[in-house]
């Protein structure tokens, strides 16, 4: 019993601090309408600063740290697509490329930086709870915490004048131009925002597990999607408050099932492969069923040609 | 109020497509103005209003509103005192928002972080309650549930929720079946005369060009061919702008959609 208590825990945590990362995609791809393919060296970018910060002593200020590095790689993003005339895709890769380079440059030419014996938020509550009910949860706290001010943030953002901008340029862009808003202006906003969720997301994670990899933000962006489009089928349709938790849930549910698959002796290399199967799955669903009548008729059609 | 002055706008210079789509254009436009605008297919009407518009810089030639040289001003900046509606219904809304979003986009009102206040909200519900077709009671609906005449209803509201020095209206209510296209039109007619706005209108619709406004002018190859007003313009019938424009251009006014009735 106590097995499956701890790995429920370790899942909730997991999917908490990965549904920081779906809600930076609920906001660039939901709501902007931009797939933001930096999300993977976005958030090894936030693990990557983070630690830096952290072990020069500031266990507070690398997340902050971690944030505003977000907030530059989606600034660059965003100036490539609405600026420079990049292709909104191709921004992202170009600059999920370079940052790789960016990232191992941050964490001092290694591709591997430890932290287990490095004051981070996580140990500095560890310690303030000993001996008390909350000593063995400090992780899941944090990951609460963060997730908390994420969701509460995106709520009352989007209600404001520049969040409904934002949402209307991923919506009709014409609509926001007429209404004398730069939808180039709302996009910069929208990604650097997403970003700094993205870049915190990979912050708390690497130092929740005392560690970060040049490859830890590798898959994020295909994981991260197939929470997303998980919570969408069960708030797809709710205010964006609905819709933000609905991103947080799909989120853990993804970390649950994964967990339970683990279980049942799947190999943990599979991660990825699930997580693309769902996303074209979510994807291309709705498309095929809405296909299915045309396909049908198709079939239909031929038997009786085929008759005659 | 307006002052256009020989504007001039090629679409692929020096390709085989080379099209000359506003050619040495000039025409001043005074307040309070109702302007209709007639023309064949490719006669420049919808790119004259795109270049008031700043969907692209012309290639020479200025315009001024009220005193004010917007030749260069990006198109998002001009939609401060420019409203503009199209053809198409599905343009001027946010389909995935709210009426009430909708709204609160077009009104403008307060700083970036500002959320609508109930006051406001009172506002657009008097608003919407103004068109008599029940969207008042709908506002927390997403747009894109709406009919094409109810969505152009609201995209006419949202231009002139903070009256635009000039309205332009591209052909607004040609996808809208007869009746709707009818009310849009009394309602334009409605909030243009209240606001005193500046309005220039595309139709196809000979009759109501002649019927409505105070100022028709036809264009063709890029150019004003006839500018009517007054005296000149009153007890004109649409042979007469038939005959006008066969007398001066040795061929008949040709346009797929026109109504000649």
């Amino acid at each position: 019993m106590d097995i499956v208590f701890s790995l429920g825990q370790t899942a909730l945590e997991l999917g908490l601090f990965s549904s920081l990362t779906v809600l930076a995609l609920f906001l660039s791809y939901s709501m902007l309408n931009v797939c933001d393919l930096s999300t993977d060296g976005c958030f090894t970018l936030g693990a990557a600063v983070s630690a830096v910060v952290a072990i020069s002593g500031h266990p507070f200020l690398s997340l902050v740290a971690a944030m505003l590095a977000g907030v530059a790689s989606g600034f660059i993003t965003a100036l490539l697509q609405t600026k420079m005339g990049v292709d909104s895709l191709l921004a992202g890769i170009v600059v999920n490329t370079g940052l790789y380079s960016v990232n191992i440059a941050v964490m001092g030419n290694s591709s591997l930086l430890n932290l287990n014996k490095t004051q981070t938020i996580f140990t500095k509550l560890k310690d303030a709870l000993t001996g008390s009910a909350f000593a063995e949860q400090y992780k899941l706290i944090i990951a609460l915490a963060a997730v908390a001010m994420v969701v509460l943030f995106l709520s009352l953002f989007l209600r404001t004048r520049l969040g409904l901008a934002i949402r209307a340029t991923g919506n009709n862009p014409d609509m926001v131009r007429s209404s004398s808003i730069d939808p180039a202006f709302t996009t910069i906003v929208g990604l650097c925002i997403a970003n700094a969720f993205t870049g915190l997301s990979g912050a708390l994670l690497a130092q929740s597990q005392k560690s970060v990899n040049i490859d830890i933000g590798s898959g994020m962006v295909t994981v991260a999607l197939a929470s997303l489009l998980i919570g969408n089928a069960f708030a797809g349709r709710g205010t964006v408050p609905v819709r933000a938790v609905g991103a947080v849930c799909g989120a853990i549910l993804f970390r649950v099932v994964y967990t339970i698959a683990l279980r049942f002796y799947m190999p943990a290399f599979m991660l990825k492969l699930v997580s693309s199967c769902i996303v074209i799955l979510a994807i291309s669903g709705p498309y095929l069923r809405d296909r299915y009548p045309e396909l049908a008729r198709r079939i239909k059609h031929r038997k009786v040609t085929v008759n005659d | 109020m307006l002052s256009i002055s020989h504007i001039k706008k090629v679409f692929n210079p020096g390709t085989l497509n080379e099209k000359t789509a506003i050619a040495d254009l000039s025409i001043e436009i005074n307040n309070g103005d109702f302007v209709t605008v007639i023309g064949a297919n490719g006669a420049g009407k919808s790119t004259l209003f795109a270049a008031i518009s700043g969907d692209f810089l012309t290639d020479s030639g200025s315009i001024v509103l009220d005193g004010e040289d917007i030749t260069l001003t990006p198109a998002h900046e001009r939609a401060r005192y420019i409203g503009r509606l199209f053809q198409d219904p599905m343009k001027g809304s946010a389909p995935g928002m709210t009426i009430e979003e909708n709204l609160a986009l077009a009104s403008g009102k307060g700083g970036w972080l500002s959320v609508v206040s109930k006051k406001e909200k009172n506002d657009f519900r008097e608003r919407l309650a103004s068109l008599d077709m029940g969207l008042e009671d709908r506002m927390q609906q997403p747009v894109g549930l709406l009919s094409g005449g109810q969505r152009q209803a609201i995209t006419l509201l949202m231009a002139t929720f903070n009256p635009p020095k000039l309205l332009l209206l591209d052909e607004h209510t040609a996808a809208l079946d007869p009746g709707t296209a009818e009310k849009v039109l009394a309602l334009t007619e409605e909030i243009v005369r209240d606001n005193k706005l500046t309005c220039l209108m595309i139709t196809h619709n000979m009759l109501s060009a002649l019927s409505m406004g105070n100022r028709t002018i036809m264009m063709d190859e890029g150019n004003i061919l006839y500018d009517l007003s007054g005296n000149e313009r009153e007890g004109l019938g649409v042979s007469d702008l038939t005959d006008m424009f066969r007398q001066s251009k040795g061929r008949d006014l040709d346009n797929d959609r026109m109504l000649f009735l």
